[in-house]
């Protein structure tokens, strides 16, 4: 479903990922987690050409990107991959002047021409199936911020992607908010969509995900079985970094 | 004395309401060419090309820098020198245009980029060209930063459209020079345009209120 050969970034000469392999299954659902500045975000708005990478290649479904190749001739590519790839971002980005239902039913609207009253159906359908029946006419400043994230995700999902991505979903949201946006993408897990995620929710990731990328430096340290990488950690990293995120998540107990 | 005003004014009437006519013209035409125009220096101006971005530097610099008076002079007594003679009215039409773009190129570039880089971003990731974010959700959002000042120009330009009466253009105040050259009724036929200029406004202010209003919509509804 996803190849990715050799990502490499580099802001102002500092290289914050360094030759990324990574390869996903169909219906996998990988969740990575790493320190801030780690390289975790910008991987993945390097999937999806966001972020342009200085070098490798991406594949995503039959679409394929060469970072190698000046990325101005794959403009056009670079759009049809963007609609494989569902994005959901950390900060929600919802258009502001357009109701809940109308952010959702852009994407069809305007980039893949889907007549009108198909858009508006399909937006209702996915609106209920992140519990937001009722809410269609709402706009994005009237909703809560779990609330927008699932408009969001609905959006996102309206594309009919391939894969999504989630950069860090629950960290702009308070804390009681959290559990319904999880619950919304638990649910999409369930239904064997490929994603990734990008999270600071570790008791997530671990019941969740089916893999855990664990990222520093802008390498991958490490990747596993969700449960036995967070039972067993074998890099050193890797156990320094979940003793401080388990470490205070117990001492909250 | 005050009837002899009023009878003055009420003859002048015709005169002053197809002055006041020209003066629209001059005040719709100068803000639609001058949007036009002014929207592609803004798009020059946020563009990576740099030649593009410097002509539109360029352009602002001049013609936010010169007196439009003097740009109306230009284009009215000094182009026919090389060749190219205009009327009065394409002349100070096309001068109020032009320095109306250097104006409205600002707002719009100022409105265009206070739009939070998330939304280009959220444009993007559903696969829409930028000319699709553009028109879809930046131009709408920086609308409504633009319009307050976009509203203020055009007032203004309403006012400076009094400038091309020292072009020939048969205007409001130029009606009311001739009039007073005719009748010496100075103070009361200054005043009788001032009234008619302060009422053009006043109608514009209430329709940008409105429009406003309209833009703002989706703050208050539920």
């Amino acid at each position: 479903m996803i190849v990715v050969e050799g990502l490499t970034k580099r802001f102002k000469g500092q290289t914050v990922l360094n030759g990324i392999d990574l390869t996903v299954q169909p219906g996998e659902v990988i969740a990575i987690i790493g320190p801030s500045g780690s390289g975790k975000t910008t991987f993945l708005r390097c999937l999806n050409l966001l972020e342009t990478p200085d070098a490798g290649r991406i594949q995503i479904g039959d679409i394929s990107i060469d970072a190698n190749r000046p990325l101005g001739g794959q403009q056009s590519a670079i759009r049809r991959l963007r609609q494989q790839a569902g994005f959901v971002f950390q900060s929600f980005n919802l258009f502001p002047h357009r109701t809940a239902l109308e952010n959702v039913i852009e994407g069809p609207l305007v980039v893949k021409k889907t007549p009108r009253d198909k858009a508006v159906e399909l937006g209702r359908r996915l609106l209920a199936k992140v519990g937001l029946a009722g809410k269609e006419d709402a706009y994005p400043r009237r909703l809560s911020g779990g609330q927008q994230q699932r408009v969001a995700i609905a959006r996102a999902l309206a594309m009919e992607p391939d894969v999504i991505l989630f950069d860090e979903p629950t960290s702009a949201l308070d804390p009681e908010l959290v559990g319904e946006v999880l619950e919304t993408i638990r649910g999409l897990a369930e239904e064997q969509r490929t994603m990734i995620i990008v999270t600071h929710e570790m008791s997530f990731a671990r019941d969740v995900a089916n893999r855990v990328i664990f990222f520093d430096k802008g390498v991958i340290v490490e990747q596993g079985e969700a449960k036995a990488l967070f039972a067993n950690p074998k890099e050193e990293r890797t156990r320094q970094f979940l003793r401080k995120f388990l470490g205070t998540a117990a001492s909250q107990d | 004395m005050i009837e002899e005003s009023l009878q003055l004014v009420a003859d002048s009437a015709p005169f002053l309401l197809k002055g006041a006519g020209y003066t629209v013209l001059l005040s719709v035409g100068g803000m639609f060419f001058g949007l036009v125009l002014g929207f592609a220096l803004a798009l020059m101006r946020l563009s990576k090309i740099l030649p593009l971005n410097w002509l539109a530097r360029i352009y602002v610099s001049f013609f936010r820098g010169t007196p439009l008076l003097v740009q109306l002079f230009v284009i009215y007594f000094g182009l026919p020198q090389i060749g190219i003679e205009l009327d009065p009215i394409p002349a100070s039409l096309i001068g109020l245009s032009l320095n109306m773009a250097a104006y409205i190129c600002e707002i719009l570039r100022a409105a265009i980029s206070s739009i939070d880089r998330g939304q280009w971003e959220a444009c993007a990731s559903i696969g829409m060209t930028r000319t699709q974010a553009m028109r879809r959700a930046i131009l709408p959002q920086a609308m409504r930063t633009a319009l307050p000042p976009l509203g203020n120009s055009f007032i203004s330009l309403v006012k400076d459209t009094a400038l091309a009466a020292t072009i020939q253009v048969p205007e409001l105040f130029r009606q009311a020079q001739l009039i007073t050259a005719r009748t010496f009724e100075v103070f009361t036929m200054y005043l009788a345009v001032a009234v008619v200029y302060w009422i053009l406004c006043t109608i514009l202010a209430h329709f940008q209120n409105r429009m406003e209003a309209r833009v703002n919509q989706h703050d208050q509804e539920h």
